[in-house]
């Protein structure tokens, strides 16, 4: 302590006498000590936290591991061996529909509510009806899928009594293989449209009213007038919406784990599910990252294709 | 807007704001239902539990299931958990993001648009695709089944770092370059000048990562093995568990005691939580 603060003194009373030479280097000195300490959590962090972790993700896939004995190298053998596992296999296929039902689902409803909420209301009802699409995001995932047990309960469950109403006999929603599927979309949506839906929300009022009032004059209303004017403007927001709620599809955990733990079979196991079970419950740690790894090269793939796609039907203003 | 020309078409829209009013009422009750059926149920008494229609309003008023709650899970230990956890990675990423953001936006030095490539690259990186070496590197430090292994891996924030550097963007060049001919050194100016000027962007921070890991599952799914180290998630879904289907409104009052911190955050910090939900998809 005293030490450096001597130093520091004996740099300053040094640099003094030509005070207007000097003083630019020791400031760039000062600049540089803090721009390293100003960077080094956040690069050290994420070098040590998700760098090396995908690189040791890769690396873990080729070798055998279950964490007791030393690792051995296993070629390309977890990839063969995932490719003729029929869990695996369908925890792909499963994330996969789920990923297209959840989000069209998603962005149907969320595009929906916010295209009605844009119309005319008085302004407290608006932000009463937009607190409440988007209050389920702040709750827990695993506890709301709790919940949502019972809901979905085939005997007691407020849904089946709610259907019941208007003649639908009782679903088997958890005892089912389509059942439970639709369950684990269903409680997904519930808790993530109000996602896209705010994102709408902003797309659509960044739309210039002029744009709204020209179509009106022109004679375009309704259906009509979203259709040719206000989707092609929202399409940025689209994409956007689109990739972001892919992304999230493809992790999907909670909701299955609580609500099915995979079943009934596996079919409703996901990929992560996969991961975490193979990882964590088995300790077939090469296995698990051979899985991870794939899941993050479908990431990436299904995100490549939508941009691809996206420079042919997205509408930069 | 379409009452302009009176055509066929808008004298149907002109009937459509009731029908609008009702369909979004109806939607909104969809939304906010399983949550208004949680707390009433919890209210009520076991047996009443799965009464059908289900009573809104309890019949017989009750708060054992609260006692319950208490009874069977140490609810404290729980909470204390979660909050640790949440208000350190909450206050640590603001600190990380404020310094990161701020160095990428105002300050100059070599290799920062590779490293700012860097950040931006990792927020493409699923936190499952990661996790086994992360818990490899965790049980190396012996962080695992401490709540110091849920906290620091999220002191970096590869989003909260870029919004931070936006912020800081927006902010005009001349008061830093005004207060550096009054004499003041980097630090000052970082201190006294443009950090003031932050605490929005801080707070959506700070807002993003409290919702986030007050209601994670999945870490410390994996990293907390003894029942001393749970958050409440982990808590709910295992008292769940271990009481079937019997005790569902003591369930349920966990769960609507867990909700709390996020309703009040929801209420008192909507709009950082809804400018950083949005910015978080924009900026993807």
């Amino acid at each position: 302590m005293t030490n450096t603060q001597i130093s520091a003194g004996r740099a300053r009373s040094a640099s003094a006498p030509p005070a207007v030479s000097v003083r630019p280097p020791a400031r760039e000195r000062g600049t540089r000590l803090l721009t390293a300490l100003f960077l080094t959590p956040t690069i050290v962090g994420i070098v040590v936290f998700t760098v090396v972790p995908i690189v040791g993700s890769i690396v873990l896939s080729f070798f055998d591991w279950n964490v007791i004995d030393p690792p051995s190298f296993a070629g390309g053998a977890n990839y063969r061996e995932i490719a003729s596992d029929s869990t695996v296999l369908v925890s792909f296929r499963n994330t996969l529909v789920f990923m297209v039902l959840a989000v069209a689902l998603q962005l149907v409803i969320a595009l929906s509510l916010a295209l009605t909420l844009n119309g005319r209301m008085p302004g407290w009802l608006r932000s009463v009806f937009r607190s409440a699409f988007f209050f389920p995001l702040v709750l827990s995932a695993a506890s709301i899928s709790v919940v949502m047990k019972y809901l979905f309960n085939q005997d007691f469950g407020v849904v089946n009594w709610l259907i019941g109403l208007f003649g639908i006999a009782p679903v088997p929603w958890l005892t089912s293989e389509h059942g439970a599927m639709a369950t684990v979309i269903i409680v997904y949506v519930w808790q993530q449209f109000g996602f896209s839906f705010l994102l709408f929300v902003g797309g659509l009022n960044n739309i210039p009213k002029e744009i709204h009032e020209a179509a009106a004059l022109d004679g375009a209303t309704g259906p009509r007038k979203h259709l040719a004017i206000t989707l092609p403007l929202l399409s940025p927001t689209l994409l956007v919406a689109s990739v972001v709620g892919i992304i999230n599809a493809l992790q999907v955990f909670e909701q299955p784990y609580v609500l099915t733990d995979g079943g009934p079979g596996d079919s409703t196991r996901t990929v992560v599910m996969v991961i975490y079970e193979r990882a964590f419950e088995q300790l077939r740690f090469g296995e698990a990252s051979a899985v991870g790894v794939l899941l993050f090269v479908l990431i990436m793939a299904v995100t490549a294709v939508q941009f691809r796609l996206s420079r042919r039907f997205v509408h930069y203003q | 807007m379409s009452q302009a020309t009176p055509t066929l078409g808008s004298v149907r829209y002109r009937l459509a704001p009731w029908a609008r009013i009702a369909g979004l009422t109806v939607c909104a009750l969809l939304t906010l239902g399983p949550v208004i059926w949680t707390v009433s149920t919890s209210l009520r008494t076991p047996a009443e539990s799965f009464d059908l229609p289900p009573r809104i309003i309890p019949a017989h008023p009750s708060t054992a299931a609260y006692r319950g709650v208490f009874d069977q899970i140490d609810v404290w230990l729980l909470a204390l958990n979660s909050t640790l956890v949440t208000a350190l990675v909450a206050a640590g990423q603001m600190v990380t993001a404020g310094l990161a953001g701020y160095a990428f936006a105002r300050l100059d030095f070599r290799f920062k648009r590779p490293l700012f490539g860097l950040v931006l690259a990792t927020m493409m990186v699923p936190l499952q695709v990661t996790i086994v070496p992360v818990f490899l590197v965790l049980k190396s430090m012996g962080l695992t089944d401490t709540l110091l292994g849920l906290i620091v891996p999220a002191f970096p924030t590869a989003f909260g770092t870029f919004l931070m550097r936006q912020y800081f963007l927006g902010m005009p060049k001349d008061l830093g370059e005004a207060a550096m001919l009054d004499g003041a050194g980097p630090w000052r100016i970082f201190r006294s000048v443009y950090a003031p000027l932050a605490t929005p962007g801080l707070a959506i921070v700070g807002v993003l990562a409290f919702n986030y890991h007050w209601n994670e599952f999945f870490r410390p799914l994996i990293l907390e093995t003894s029942g001393q180290n749970y958050t409440l998630p982990l808590g709910l879904v295992s008292l769940q568990g271990n009481l079937g289907t019997g005790s569902v409104s003591v369930v349920l009052a966990g769960v609507v005691l867990s909700m709390l911190p996020a309703v009040a955050v929801f209420l008192v910090g909507q709009r950082p939580l809804r400018e950083g939900i949005t910015s978080a998809g924009v900026n993807r």
